[in-house]
């Protein structure tokens, strides 16, 4: 037993377990600052998978075709807007059932790239690494956060945009009235279903971004199951985080332990059975979700279609 | 007066037609481009998908026995969706069931008959049992069932890998195994269901089993008290709750039928596969993608379990018929592309007849007053 702990402190006192575990993060939290503002207009769009997986699949593309990341960035925000084009203009303006959508979008993505992976073979390589002077010399969390390849950094960008958008303007208001009472929205003039769709553009945008941020500056290259499912876990941190910017954040980094913690513990050469540590992130996420799901208040329309007239 | 109508009934029969027809000839259109663009021939790539899915010997019938799953799961998720739950984790309900049915197969080992029925019980029993799981968390602590379905996929996937490297477990026998580390033992002979040979096809008992079940559940649900109380449920919770319709009780059942339906598919594949699934011994990655694929039979065919059935059929022809496609030069995943463009093409003639329907009743409307 002794043994055990002693892996648990080797584990936790391991730098490499908090670089990891900061990317994993940083990668949940470019998804599920989107899908934060998609679930908050009133969507709740499991496509963020193929948002990812897009993303990060057109991104590679423009990164072969340029061989610049900075238009990595633009083509995978490209891919992943495409694919929010598909779910938004379907699921609220056709009104086709959204999760219907979301799977087909999911699957349909993941054939797209597999099947272009192997047509094309896109060649990636890593971003280079940026070390903020002092902050990143300390210790055990100084490289996590401030050592890590440059597009890491947008991450901080990202998450106060989010913020100040959803609660600071004016579409912020509008996005959130509609995701708790679309009626009251429309009376008053918002068009609901178009903030919507803009809502799950703006998830699109971040997952293109996360995306991107996968293969430049994490895994550097690409293939067909570098997401992997974790677009679900990034939903599920936005509900874990009872649809608060800070709770999303939270999650992300929780269930990021998670995932790093499965990392290190072959990495440190730990005799841990591999399917049950594989199955771990999952399992801490749906445990996360039983714990907390019940005392948080959704949005009171959360995936609730709207149509005028019908309620 | 009849008259009208019966002739705004043939032009809405028309535009559905049409609708359809722009759909998924567009799909198949945007598939032909992509090959074309990828440097591949689309003709070719019809003539072998034909070919490995009806045209070449013995290839219809491994097409409907690949369909007989398929339509079990997709049995099972009209059921959930028309209690107004989303289920998506068939994938993982049918991999817990097939592993259920190996371990309580070979566990009992009764004879043949016998043993058949108790593979067949403990492979629904499987599938309810991890839809249960999620159906605890839904209405005991609020979990949505779309996430939590969809994470129990990832799980149980895992959870029988783990078994099947266990020899208390699943895994096979050293004697029985070669040098493969993660394989159950292979189903006997008298295990297996049969498979009759017609027309030189030999056609699976487990297709008797899909058909027989799509109708039994079509009758259920449009027949049966508990059938029009499920779909109460899920066309207005609030409506049923206060007619003495327990949420709780009717969602429950539902989610863990369906799951019991992706299980009895799974154990389906084991006793009734062959070749195509595994060859009568579990595997990882047994369900190769055939919970995915019943799901989206039922989205397509809009949760009536008779139109399943046709729609099943061509989903595993695009299946059976993929493994020809390799020979063309193309890569048989193309399949996988063709069957998302097709799912969603379909998704379009229903939303925008809502639409045309409404626009018309409002401009009627205004016409009336």
């Amino acid at each position: 037993m002794s043994g055990f702990f002693d892996a648990i402190i080797n584990i936790v006192s391991s730098e490499s377990t908090y670089i990891n575990g900061a990317l994993f993060a940083a990668f949940l939290a470019f998804a599920a600052s989107g899908e934060f503002v998609a679930e908050r207009s009133g969507t709740l769009n499991i496509s963020v998978e193929g948002m990812l997986l897009g993303g990060a699949f057109t991104s590679a593309i423009g990164y072969h075709l340029t061989d610049s990341m900075l238009i990595a960035l633009v083509t995978g925000v490209a891919g992943g807007l495409i694919v929010a084009g598909v779910q938004a203009e379907m699921s609220h303006r056709l009104t086709a059932d959204q999760f219907v959508v979301g799977l087909t979008l999911n699957i349909l993505v993941f054939g797209l790239a597999g099947f272009l992976d192997n047509e094309i073979e896109p060649e990636t390589q890593l971003a280079s690494r940026w070390e903020i002077p002092l902050l990143h010399d300390i210790p055990l969390f100084g490289t996590a956060l401030f050592g890590q390849r440059w597009p890491f950094y947008f991450l901080f960008l990202l998450l106060p945009v989010t913020w100040w958008i959803v609660f600071r303007t004016r579409w912020g208001l509008e996005l959130r009235s509609v995701g708790e009472n679309p009626q009251s929205a429309d009376v008053s003039g918002i068009d609901v279903n178009k903030r919507r769709r803009q809502s799950i553009y703006y998830a699109g945008f971040t997952s293109g971004m996360g995306g991107w941020f996968l293969i430049f500056g994490q895994v550097g290259l690409f293939e067909d199951s570098v997401v992997g499912g974790r677009g679900f876990i990034a939903i599920a941190a936005v509900i874990f985080g009872g649809w608060t910017l800070r709770g999303t954040v939270a999650g992300c980094v929780i269930f990021a332990g998670a995932l790093s913690f499965r990392l290190s513990v072959q990495g440190l050469g730990y005799q841990v059975n591999s399917e049950l540590l594989q199955s771990l992130p999952f399992i801490v996420t749906l445990g996360g979700m039983a714990i907390f799901a019940h005392r948080v208040r959704a949005p009171a329309a959360l995936a609730q279609p709207f149509v005028r007239g019908l309620k | 007066m009849t008259d009208m109508t019966t002739s705004r009934h043939g032009a809405r029969v028309g535009e559905w037609f049409v609708l359809y027809g722009l759909s998924v000839l567009a799909a198949l259109l945007l598939s032909a481009l992509l090959v074309e663009a990828t440097g591949g021939d689309w003709r070719p790539v019809v003539s072998a998908l034909l070919d490995g899915s009806l045209r070449k010997p013995g290839r219809w019938g491994e097409t409907l026995g690949t369909a007989a799953p398929i339509l079990l799961v997709a049995v099972g998720t009209i059921i959930s969706g028309k209690a107004g739950l989303v289920n998506i984790g068939q994938e993982g309900q049918l991999f817990v069931g097939a592993a259920f049915a190996t371990y309580f197969g070979f566990l009992v080992g009764g004879p043949g008959p016998f043993n058949l029925v108790i593979i067949v019980i403990f492979g629904a029993v499987g599938g309810a049992l991890w839809a249960g799981v999620a159906a605890l968390l839904k209405f005991w602590r609020n979990v949505p069932e779309v996430l939590s379905t969809l994470l129990l996929v990832a799980v149980g996937g895992q959870v029988v890998a783990y078994g099947l490297s266990q020899s208390w477990l699943l895994l096979a026998p050293l004697g029985d195994r070669g040098n493969r580390n993660q394989v159950s033992q292979q189903l006997p002979k008298d295990n297996r269901l049969p498979s009759p040979e017609v027309f030189g096809n030999r056609i699976p008992l487990a297709v008797v089993i899909g058909l027989v079940s799509a109708v039994a559940v079509s009758a259920v649900l449009a027949r049966t008290v508990w059938g029009f109380r499920l779909r109460m449920l899920g066309r207005n919770s609030r409506a049923a709750q206060r007619s003495g319709v327990s949420q709780t009780g009717y969602g429950a059942s539902a989610l863990m039928i369906s799951g019991a339906f992706a299980g009895l598919a799974g154990a389906v594949m084991l006793a009734g596969g062959g070749f195509a699934f595994g060859n009568y011994q579990l595997v990882p990655g047994f369900s190769t993608n055939v919970g995915w694929t019943g799901l989206l039979v039922a989205l397509v065919a809009r949760e009536k379990a008779l139109v399943a059935i046709p729609v099943a059929f061509v989903f595993a022809g695009l299946r059976t018929g993929s493994s020809f496609v390799g020979s063309t030069g193309v890569e048989g995943r193309i399949t996988d592309v063709i069957q998302g463009f097709l799912v969603l093409a379909l998704l379009v003639p229903p939303a925008v007849m809502f639409i045309r329907d409404r626009r018309r009743a409002q401009a009627a409307a205004v016409e009336r007053a």
